[in-house]
C-alpha cells in the first residue's frame, strides 16, 4: 500500500507542479494588471497545495489521521450551514448539541465500526429529538424552517461526510489493509472531477447549465468533466478493488453525484443571497463550497461498495 | 477607580489577548473587512454594535498585534469592578478600562477616565449603545460618551465597527458559544461637522454604524 500512495503522491505533485507552472507563464503573458480569472486561478492553485499537503499528512497518520481531518471538516462545514441559515435565541442548546455532541458522537461510530448505529444515529434518532427538544422550548415562530434547517445541516455536514472515513470499516475480500486507498481514489476523482469541470467550463463552457441555479455550471464543462473524470477512475483503477472498467463506472456514478451536490449547495446559497459559504479556503470560498461535491458523493460510493464489493 | 496608568502590555495581557484571539478564530474564524478604513497604529475610537461579552474579542483580534497592545475595550464598572477576581480579569489580563455608569464621585467620571486614556496615546473601543443590546431593534440609541469625547479630542479617529453575528454565537445570559462564522466590518471614520449638533450627529453615527451590517435582512 506504501507503493500505491507513493505514486498517488507523486502524481499529485507532478499536476500541481505543472498546475503552478502554467498558472504564472499565464500570468506573465497576461496584460497587467491580472484578471481576477487570473489572480483566482492561481489563488486556488496555492490553496490546493496546501489541501494536497493536509490530506497527506493525514493519510501518514492513517485511520486516526483522517478520522479527525473529516470530524474537522465537519465542524467546519457545519458551522458555515448553520451561519447561513435563520436561528433563533431558543436553539442554543440544539447547536450546541450538534457541534458538542453529534459530530464527536458520530465520529465515534465510525471509529468503533458500530454500523447499525453509525447509519441511523443521525436520520432516526437526531431526526426526532432535535425538532422535540425545540418544541420543548417553546418558540413556534418559523418552526418548521428551522428545524428542517438544522436537520439539513447535520445530516449534509455530519452524517454524509462521516462515509468518506467510514470506508475504513468496510471488508473488500482481497482488500484488507489497504481501504485508505478507498479514499484516496474518493476524494481524487470527486475533487478531480471538480477541476476538471472548472477547466473544461472555463475553455469551452457555451451553454449555461442551469442559469436560475448557478452562472458557472456549463453542458460542456459537467461532460467534459464527468467523462475525463471517468477515465481518470478507470487509471487509478490499480489503487482499488475494482477492474478499470468497474473503476470508470463507479467514478461516473461518483462524479454526477458530486454535480448535483455542487447544484443543491449553489441552490442553497442563491436562496440565502450569498456566493460563498465562507472564506476559509483562500481563492475556493468556504470549506463547503470545496466538499458540495464529495458531500452528495460520499454516501453513494459508500454503500456500492458496500453493496458490491464486501460479503 | 483612581488615575489610570497604561503601559504597553504585561506579559499576562499579551498572553491572554494571543489566547482569546485564538480562541475566537476557531470558534468564529472571524475575519476583518476593511470597508472604508485600513488597519493604522494612528489613535483610534472603535465604537461598535454591542450583543455579547464576546464583542471585544472579536473586534481585537481583528487588529494586529501592535494596535492590540495599545487598544483598550471600555466597560461597566459596576458589572467588572463587583469582585476581586472580575477586576483581575478585566484590568489584569483584559486591560479594559473600567468605568462607572452610575458614577457620583467627580474621580469617577466616565469621560475623564477615558480621556485621561486617550491622552497616553491610547486607543479605546467603545459600545455607544452603553449596554449589551437583548431587543428586536438592531442597535439600541447611542449615548452620549462618543459625542463628548470627540469634542474634546477631535484628532482622534471614530471609527465604526459592525460585529455581525456575535448575538448568535453567545446570546445574553448563555455561557458556551455556539460556533458561527463572525466577520467584523470596519467602516470610514465619522468626525463631528463643523456645528453639528449633539442628537444630529449621534444621530448620524448610529446609522453609519447601522449600514455596515453587511446581511441586515438575517438580524433577529
Amino acid at each position: 500500500m506504501r507503493h500505491d500512495i507513493s505514486i498517488l503522491i507523486i502524481g499529485l505533485l507532478a499536476v500541481l507542479t505543472t498546475a503552478s507552472i502554467v498558472a504564472a507563464i499565464l500570468s506573465a503573458r497576461a496584460p497587467k494588471p491580472l484578471s481576477s480569472t487570473l489572480v483566482n486561478l492561481t489563488q486556488r492553485i496555492n490553496a490546493w497545495w496546501v489541501m494536497v499537503a493536509l490530506m497527506t499528512v493525514a493519510f501518514f497518520f492513517g485511520r486516526y489521521g483522517l478520522t479527525i481531518l473529516f470530524a474537522l471538516i465537519s465542524f467546519a462545514s457545519l458551522r458555515e450551514f448553520v451561519t447561513l441559515t435563520h436561528t433563533s435565541r431558543s436553539d442554543h442548546w440544539v447547536l450546541l448539541g450538534m457541534f458538542g455532541i453529534i459530530i464527536p458522537f458520530q465520529y465515534w461510530l465510525v471509529w468503533t465500526a458500530w454500523y447499525g448505529l453509525f447509519v441511523i444515529f443521525i436520520p432516526v434518532y437526531c431526526f426526532l429529538l432535535m425538532p422535540a427538544i425545540t418544541a420543548l422550548h417553546g418558540d413556534t415562530e418559523r418552526f418548521l424552517e428551522r428545524i428542517a434547517a438544522q436537520q439539513w445541516a447535520v445530516m449534509i455536514s455530519v452524517y454524509c461526510v462521516s462515509h468518506v472515513p467510514a470506508l475504513l470499516t468496510l471488508d473488500v475480500p482481497g482488500f484488507e489493509g489497504r481501504n485508505l486507498l478507498l479514499i484516496a481514489f474518493l476524494v481524487i476523482v470527486v475533487q478531480g472531477s471538480d477541476v476538471l469541470q472548472y477547466i473544461f467550463g472555463k475553455l469551452f463552457g457555451k451553454h449555461r447549465f442551469s442559469p436560475t441555479v448557478s452562472p458557472s455550471k456549463t453542458w460542456e464543462g459537467l461532460i467534459g468533466g464527468v467523462v475525463s473524470a471517468s477515465l481518470l477512475g478507470a487509471l487509478l483503477s490499480f489503487v482499488t478493488p475494482f477492474t478499470p472498467l468497474q473503476a470508470a463506472c463507479v467514478a461516473f456514478v461518483v462524479c454526477s453525484m458530486g454535480f448535483l451536490g455542487g447544484l443543491v449547495a449553489s441552490a442553497i446559497k442563491r436562496d440565502q443571497g450569498v456566493k460563498d459559504w465562507g472564506h476559509l479556503i483562500e481563492g475556493h470560498g468556504g470549506m463547503m463550497d470545496r466538499t458540495d461535491s464529495l458531500i452528495f458523493a460520499a454516501p453513494i460510493f459508500f454503500h456500492i461498495v458496500r453493496y458490491f464489493w464486501t460479503v | 477607580m483612581n488615575k489610570l496608568s497604561l503601559k504597553t502590555f504585561t506579559l499576562l495581557q499579551t498572553a491572554t489577548s494571543v489566547g482569546l484571539s485564538a480562541l475566537a478564530w476557531v470558534v468564529t474564524g472571524v475575519r476583518p473587512i476593511w470597508n472604508g478604513s485600513l488597519p493604522s497604529d494612528k489613535q483610534r475610537i472603535y465604537f461598535a454594535n454591542h450583543t455579547s461579552h464576546g464583542d471585544f474579542i472579536l473586534l481585537s483580534a481583528c487588529l494586529n498585534e501592535k494596535e492590540r497592545a495599545i487598544t483598550h475595550a471600555v466597560a461597566a464598572g459596576e458589572y467588572w469592578g463587583k469582585s476581586r477576581l472580575r477586576r483581575f480579569i478585566a484590568e489584569d489580563m483584559l486591560s479594559s478600562v473600567l468605568i462607572n455608569r452610575q458614577w457620583t464621585k467627580p474621580e469617577e467620571n466616565p469621560i475623564e477616565i477615558m480621556l485621561s486614556v486617550l491622552d497616553q496615546g491610547h486607543s479605546l473601543i467603545l459600545f455607544p449603545e452603553g449596554t449589551r443590546n437583548m431587543t428586536d431593534e438592531p442597535l439600541l440609541p447611542f449615548r452620549s460618551g462618543l459625542y463628548n469625547l470627540s469634542m474634546a479630542r477631535p484628532q482622534v479617529e471614530l471609527i465604526p465597527c459592525w460585529i455581525e453575528n456575535m448575538s448568535r454565537v453567545l446570546p445574553k445570559g448563555q455561557f458556551l458559544p455556539v460556533p458561527l462564522l463572525c466577520r467584523v466590518v470596519f467602516g470610514a471614520p465619522v468626525a463631528i461637522a463643523p456645528g453639528e449638533e449633539r442628537r444630529a450627529f449621534l444621530e448620524r453615527a448610529h446609522a453609519t454604524l447601522l449600514a455596515l451590517n453587511p446581511r441586515p435582512e438575517r438580524d433577529d
